[in-house]
């Protein structure tokens, strides 16, 4: 019986060299703190199984892991991880009591039943080999079984898939009560709202000397602060500095000369 | 298969230095393009532009690049490192690697060596291209998240989601090409043209689908809402500077480039000559094709550049509204009419038939437009809710102008 796997000359080099890099990031995927890096890694490892595919004659596989699941389904979870923020960590205490033997059992009932369909899959055939599978070509080939034999699983992964993705919007998706207001009836209520204050849009924040930031209040004619050009954001975290300090009564102006 | 057999019997010096070559090509392109850009820019302004570096101000653009590189890089302090780092590699690298599957010239003699001016020629060279562009997205979403301040973050979010949607439209664009052509190598499909017609005009709504997308996709002007200053500062790239920076500039520019290559070699029959001026391909022992392409990729350079002279950038979620519910669906009835006209050909070779079903869906749309339009209407003529008249203090005005005095000599000031 000849041997199942026959590597040799530049994809043994290239095998080994990235073999070893994916499978310290695919640790790395589940031991570093940060969600993002997790993802990051996540999507090294698929790159390096892109490759590995690539080199073993799967052509179209290799291209299409790197465009839907490196460029669609990662960038939607680092999407989302995105939004938690530069430097939040995964908490690592348990909120449900009693999650964690339930996802072990889980994740090791999975990993068996990979195990054993694969083992299936490959132990006991002999396999014909990409030559003869790619004889018509590879995209070819895998076409003609996509549309022929394995039409109606397809078919229903996608009728799947489509209704997954539907629910998700749906779920997600809420009504919104009353018409959006369009840019036009925006800017004729900002004029019609009582006060012409804010017609032309809010007024910007102070500009002073000694500070020009977002966080000093311009001053109105009168001198007071304008609380209006200051964010609201700013406001209620407190950040906002009072302009009275760089007044030019307050300012300490004497010029020390220097020797 | 014309090329890669071609390309089969390379030896190794010559594909590095063809990967050698190619690599200049984009950085020199890059350099000569931002110039480009800034005199037709100014042009179309009423200025001058950069002219005072070099003869025309032709090195301006070298020299700015020195400049760039000298200046202090800085590394903010909440950023997160690793990353920070990382994500102009990503998006620099990506870029350049679409042009490895770009047949630039037609048969050549190349030292001696009878080759094509292509790295490499796969059979799913297109799908190839895509997959670049989608992993080079990854430096602008890191480069925002990382740089641990708003206004990246926000740009990063923009361009990313934007440049997602815009290549499903893209994607779905190419499929008719596939169609057509039969296959995805970038090289047949450029042969496949030959036979016919260029692909621009026989799937020209394909063509205009992906004109619109590739300008999406590169996030250039009208679409750079990721870089809008007058709301983000500099978008993703705002904490960067220096070398970095340069980067992720060289990448924008060599994007364009690589989007504008593979329009031509998808819907301008690529390095091939204009109709009916084949006879010049074979002066010069074939380079002559390269002068072809390159007409073809800065004619779509121009675009670009014309695009941002023209065109005020659109509101963010119009943009995404005309990407997700404009190009995508008209792509997606476009592959339906394409295929089944596809079909038609291939198995009946009776003309009335294809005449009869091009006839039913031009009517078809006809009927959808007009819907749309009335229905339009109908949405358009929903009064909302607006608030109370307001009772502004004004000054009363006359309530019958009687006299008016009009002078045209201004007597009166003397």
């Amino acid at each position: 019986m000849q041997p199942l796997l026959t590597i040799q000359g530049p994809e043994t080099a290239l095998f080994w060299f990235l073999a070893p890099l994916a499978v310290l990031a695919a640790i790395g995927m589940l031991l570093v703190k940060k969600a993002v890096h997790s993802a990051l890694l996540l999507a090294w490892v698929m790159i390096t199984l892109a490759i590995f595919y690539i080199a073993q004659d799967a052509l179209f596989l290799g291209i299409v892991q790197v465009v839907v699941y490196t460029g669609a389904v990662m960038m939607l979870f680092l999407f989302i991880l995105m939004l938690v923020g530069v430097d939040s960590s995964d908490s690592l205490t348990e909120t449900i009591t009693g999650l964690r033997p339930i996802a072990i059992t889980a994740a090791v009932g999975f990993g068996g039943l990979m195990v054993s369909l694969l083992g299936h899959a490959t132990l006991g055939r002999q396999p014909i080999g990409l030559e003869i599978a790619n004889a018509s070509g590879n995209v070819q080939g895998l076409a003609e079984l996509l549309f022929s034999k394995y039409v109606w699983p397809f078919e229903v992964v996608s009728a799947l898939l489509i209704t997954a993705a539907l629910g998700a919007m749906v779920l997600a998706h809420h009504q919104r009560t009353n018409p959006r207001p369009t840019q036009r009836e925006q800017a004729v209520n900002r004029f019609r709202s009582g006060s012409l204050a804010g017609a032309a849009g809010l007024p910007g924040p102070g500009v002073f000397a000694r500070h020009n930031a977002v966080d000093v209040p311009a001053l109105l004619p009168d001198g007071t602060p304008a609380p209006s050009s200051i964010s609201a954001t700013l406001k209620a975290r407190g950040d906002v500095i009072d302009s009275s300090q760089f007044q030019l009564d307050n300012v300490d102006t004497t010029v020390v000369e220097e020797k | 298969m014309k090329n890669a057999q071609l390309l089969l019997d390379d030896p190794g010096w010559i594909i590095t230095l063809k990967a050698v070559i190619v690599f200049a090509v984009c950085v020199v392109l890059t350099i000569m393009s931002v110039w480009g850009e800034r005199r037709i820019v100014a042009r179309m302004q009423m200025r001058v532009g950069p002219n005072r570096v070099g003869k025309f101000g032709l090195i301006q653009a070298l020299a700015d690049g020195v400049k760039l590189a000298l200046k202090e890089d800085l590394i903010p302090a909440a950023a997160d490192k690793v990353v920070f780092v990382i994500a102009p590699i990503i998006s620099a690298t990506t870029a350049f690697m679409a042009f490895a599957v770009m047949p630039l010239t037609g048969p050549v003699t190349f030292f001696g060596e009878k080759t094509v001016m292509q790295l490499t020629d796969i059979p799913v060279g297109v799908l190839y291209v895509l997959a670049t562009a989608s992993v080079g997205v990854y430096g602008i979403v890191l480069a925002g998240w990382s740089s641990g301040s708003t206004y990246p973050l926000l740009g990063g979010l923009r361009s990313s989601a934007q440049v997602i949607s815009y290549e499903i439209a893209m994607g779905l664009s190419l499929v008719s090409v596939f169609i057509y052509s039969g296959s995805m190598s970038t090289s047949s499909i450029v042969q496949a043209q030959q036979e016919t017609w260029w692909y621009g005009l026989v799937l020209f709504p394909s063509f205009v689908i992906y004109a619109i997308s590739m300008v999406g996709e590169t996030n250039r002007a009208p679409f750079d809402l990721a870089e809008a200053e007058g709301e983000l500062v500099g978008g993703f790239h705002t904490e960067y500077s220096s070398l970095k920076f340069a980067l992720f500039f060289l990448a924008e520019y060599v994007n364009i480039i690589a989007v504008s290559a593979l329009a031509t070699t998808l819907f301008l029959g690529g390095y091939h000559a204009f109709p009916g001026l084949g006879f010049t391909e074979q002066w010069l022992g074939g380079w002559f094709t390269l002068i072809w392409f390159f007409i073809k990729v800065l004619f779509f350079f121009f675009v670009f550049v014309w695009l941002r002279g023209t065109l005020p950038r659109l509101r963010y979620d119009q943009f995404m509204q005309f990407g997700w519910k404009v190009l995508i669906p008209v792509s997606l009835l476009w592959i339906l009419v394409v295929a089944t006209l596809r079909v038609i050909s291939t198995t009946s070779q009776s003309r009335p038939v294809t005449f009869g079903f091009a006839g039913v869906v031009v009517l078809i749309v006809l009927g959808i437009s007009t819907a749309f339009e009335s229905s339009k209407k109908k949405r358009d003529s929903v009064v909302h809710p607006v608030a109370a008249e307001p009772n502004f203090a004004v000054p009363s005005l006359p309530s019958e102008i009687t006299t008016i005095n009009v002078s045209n000599q201004g007597g009166d000031r003397g």
